[in-house]
């Protein structure tokens, strides 16, 4: 086998938390009261195009989730197999050669040339000071460089590309739903030309075909421009901020799903039993929440890096210890944040425990804890769920904070926070390094307005005290 | 109430205890403070003499739980467990382990902090407020809309590009204020004026978004149909009725918060220089140094708490039906 699969820590939990997705999902498709609430989100049309947004980054996330170490070219012993010690993820091949061009310092985007003055070896052997012409960005061009009219080119041929794509898509898409509802193929188009399906598929389209736009147009001129520019180091900013997209989805999902069976389990526990159960979970949640969530992190953080430091045998390569460093941050965070949950838990348990249907399952004698499984555990699914979507935007948000505070991720993480971090600097720089900063911006804000658009939809869907409203 | 304050005082003490040996385990179980005394001395050809040497001028030099050398009490009380807990208990926070007393450092750099956060929490909160009763005065049309959209791009956005592009613009472009910095007395407020208007800006998403569920919360109950059918303007009844009820579960989350503000904020004085409570953190943070984050987080506990005993005082101030038992 040429290659050789890499599970990281991380990675193995992101596959556990799709195959809990893939696991709720089967079980909300075969009720009808769990189906409901999801069929409101599903007509709400901003939240539905945030979904779409949001799928494509969780797409990027997955890919950049597979690791594998590719096998080395070995001549001389065919038996036996070496692989790289390079750990890269599916998403690197995908896009490759982007993270391997690598040009001596900063560019800008779209440059043929370097951001600073170098000195320049002719061919005649003499030496001159000036801007050298970048080893990959905009190489396939030669000497006649001529940018706007290549890039334009590239782009329109792209464009028409994704068009053609998305028109093919489309059609398929209507050919389809058309012949399930068994109307004519024109009537189904224009319901949903005119809106008035019932799931917002109009919007979920439209944002399809701007998703395949961009991406078709990014990743053409990628191949041969730097189109966000390089780094101090000369690495590319576009391959920087997309392998950063795991590193944010990570923090935003890892630690809910960390803290999520402790939030719960001393939630409902608390609530139901009272007593000294109760005092003592409100106590160790107390504690917690009184600590300021920074310190405590940092405090965590601190510890972990001495004993990263003090025990070098127990993380072998540079990716498991950044790895381990995420994770823990995921824990920590997790720690930090699963106080409020577990108090609005416990308080709605408190609730429930009162109800009519909780005291009839005693009297018929089912045992404490199914009734927590099949009487309340239902009920709080909603507050759950609503407080899994609020975090995320947050989280990732915190993200960027802890970096630049310096206890976030590992400082050789591709992430958004570390890129902001260093381009405090080449702001002050003359002339200024503004890219970096600007990728980190586009990326961020959209992950964090898409999330927070559909967590919206799914809060005003699932939250009881909302319905009303409507 | 006086007997119920007293309780919730008292329940401060384990809770600082479990508070104090959470941090203990941190800093010194997971990390020997031979760890500790190794990472400041430089890791790598470091003699046992040295480090001992530095554990004694730092008193570390005692063992965590149990101290077999001594007898009766002594067992228990010369150890880190009980020294380190005690002194924090008494305020006696002792040096840093660079060797500054932290209680002299603590004292200076309290001003500069409350002199960011008092005016960026309440030039929010007037903010936060007007753009949320606004919203409710026009919901439903296009303005509550706009401002809705408005304050989830605000909220969208991470402070620190809030921090960057302030201080590009207003520094560095127009040169309206100096980047960063600070100065004592009156020289403060060139300082002071750009990181304060960012908090507020930084702020206003969140805020305004959730002040306004909380008035239109408050608009849909019976009283004001009482006070619409009276013939009230709906003016009188924003300004007279919804926002008085309304600021209940507003002044009592802002209630928390107060206490804390010596803390500073961390980012916003390490971004502008402000030589506060908040800077010296994260340069305790980024130095390694454990004795002044195990006395930030004590007292960041300590005023938590102080905060959560206000809340209750102010409840009982702003809603007559509420008795503290």
């Amino acid at each position: 086998m040429p290659i050789k699969p890499v599970i990281l820590w991380t990675d193995a939990l992101v596959f556990l938390l799709v195959f809990a997705i893939g696991a709720y999902y089967l079980r909300v498709r075969r009720q009808e009261h769990l189906r409901a609430p999801w069929r409101q989100v599903a007509k709400r049309r901003l939240g539905m195009s945030a979904l779409v947004v949001l799928l494509c980054f969780v797409l990027v996330g997955l890919l950049d989730s597979v690791h594998i170490r590719r096998v080395l070219p070995n001549n001389n012993n065919a038996d036996k197999l070496n692989y790289s010690t390079q750990v890269e993820s599916l998403l690197d091949v995908l896009i490759s050669p982007l993270g391997a061009e690598i040009e001596k310092t900063y560019s800008a985007p779209f440059a043929a040339y370097l951001y600073t003055k170098n000195i320049i070896e002719m061919p005649d052997g003499s030496e001159i000071r000036g801007y050298p012409r970048l080893t990959y960005g905009g190489s396939h061009l030669g000497d006649s460089v001529s940018r706007s009219s290549d890039i334009f080119t590239r782009s329109l041929k792209a464009a028409f590309k994704a068009l053609i794509a998305w028109l093919l898509l489309t059609l398929a898409f209507l050919f389809f739903s058309a012949r399930r509802s068994r109307i004519p193929f024109m009537q189904q188009a224009k319901i949903i030309l005119y809106g008035r399906s019932f799931v917002a598929w109009r919007e979920i389209l439209l944002t399809v075909g701007l998703v395949l736009l961009i991406v078709s147009i990014s990743i053409n001129l990628a191949q041969g421009y730097h189109i966000l520019g390089t780094d101090k180091v000369g690495k590319d900013v576009f391959y920087e901020s997309l392998r950063s997209i795991r590193t944010g989805l990570i923090i935003g999902t890892l630690t809910t799903l960390v803290m999520l069976p402790f939030a719960t389990a001393f939630g409902t526990l608390a609530g139901y039993f009272g007593g000294w159960i109760d005092d003592a979970i409100q106590y160790v949640y107390t504690t917690l929440s009184s600590i300021p969530g920074v310190l405590l992190i940092s405090a965590a953080i601190l510890s972990l890096q001495v004993f990263i430091t003090n025990h070098p045998d127990l993380f072998s390569t540079l990716e498991i210890r950044a790895d381990t460093r995420l994770l823990a941050l995921c824990v920590i965070l997790g720690i930090g944040s699963w106080t409020s949950l577990c108090r609005i838990l416990r308080g709605e348990t408190l609730k429930l425990r009162e109800m009519e249907f909780i005291t009839a399952a005693c009297a018929l004698g089912v045992g404490h804890l199914k009734i927590i499984r099949r009487h309340i555990l239902p009920n709080i699914m909603h507050i759950i769920l609503i407080t899994i979507v609020l975090d995320f935007s947050m989280l990732v948000l915190a993200e960027a904070v802890l970096s630049y505070v310096g206890v976030g991720v590992d400082p050789t993480t591709y992430s958004w926070g570390n890129m902001i971090n260093s381009a405090r600097l080449e702001l002050a720089r003359e002339p200024i390094v503004w890219w970096p900063l600007l990728a980190a911006f586009i990326m961020m804000f959209t992950l964090v307005v898409s999330a927070n658009l559909f967590s919206d939809a799914v809060r005003d869907a699932f939250d009881p005290r909302l319905r009303y409203v409507e | 109430m006086i007997s119920y304050l007293l309780r919730r005082i008292l329940y401060a003490v384990p809770i600082l205890i479990g508070v104090n040996i959470l941090t203990f385990a941190l800093f010194f179980v997971i990390n020997t403070p031979d760890d500790v005394a190794r990472m400041h001395l430089g890791q790598k050809r470091v003699t046992a003499e040295a480090i001992e040497r530095w554990k004694q001028s730092h008193g570390y030099d005692r063992p965590l739980f149990y101290n077999r050398t001594q007898a009766g009490v002594r067992v228990f009380t010369e150890t880190l467990l009980f020294t380190k807990t005690i002194n924090l208990f008494v305020f006696n926070f002792g040096s840093s382990d660079q060797g500054r007393d932290i209680s002299y450092d603590i004292g200076q750099r309290m001003w500069p902090s409350l002199a960011l956060a008092v005016p960026t929490l309440l030039v929010g909160l007037w903010v936060n407020i007007s753009f949320a009763l606004l919203m409710a005065f026009f919901r439903g049309k296009y303005f509550d809309l706009g401002g809705i959209i408005l304050c989830v791009v605000l909220m969208s956005i991470s402070t620190l590009f809030y921090i960057i592009g302030g201080q590009y613009l207003f520094g560095k472009i127009l040169k309206l204020v100096p980047i960063s910095g600070y100065h004592s007395g009156i020289n403060a407020l060139k300082f002071l004026i750009l990181p304060v208007i960012i908090g507020v800006i930084g702020g206003i998403g969140a805020g305004s978004r959730w002040y306004r569920t909380i008035f239109l919360e408050e608009i849909g109950k019976e009283y004001v149909k009482t006070a619409r059918s009276k013939g009230l303007p709906e003016i009188v009844i924003l300004y007279k009725h919804v926002l008085r009820n309304a600021l209940i579960p507003i002044l009592t989350g802002v209630v928390v918060v107060i206490p804390t503000l010596f803390l500073g904020s961390l980012i916003m004085e390490s971004f502008f220089g402000i030589p506060g409570l908040g800077s010296y953190t994260i340069d305790a943070i980024q130095q390694q140094d454990f004795a002044i984050v195990r006395v930030m987080v004590f007292i960041g506990t300590l005023l938590y708490i102080i905060g959560l005993v206000l809340t209750d005082i102010s409840y009982v101030i702003v809603d007559p039906r509420i008795r503290l038992e």
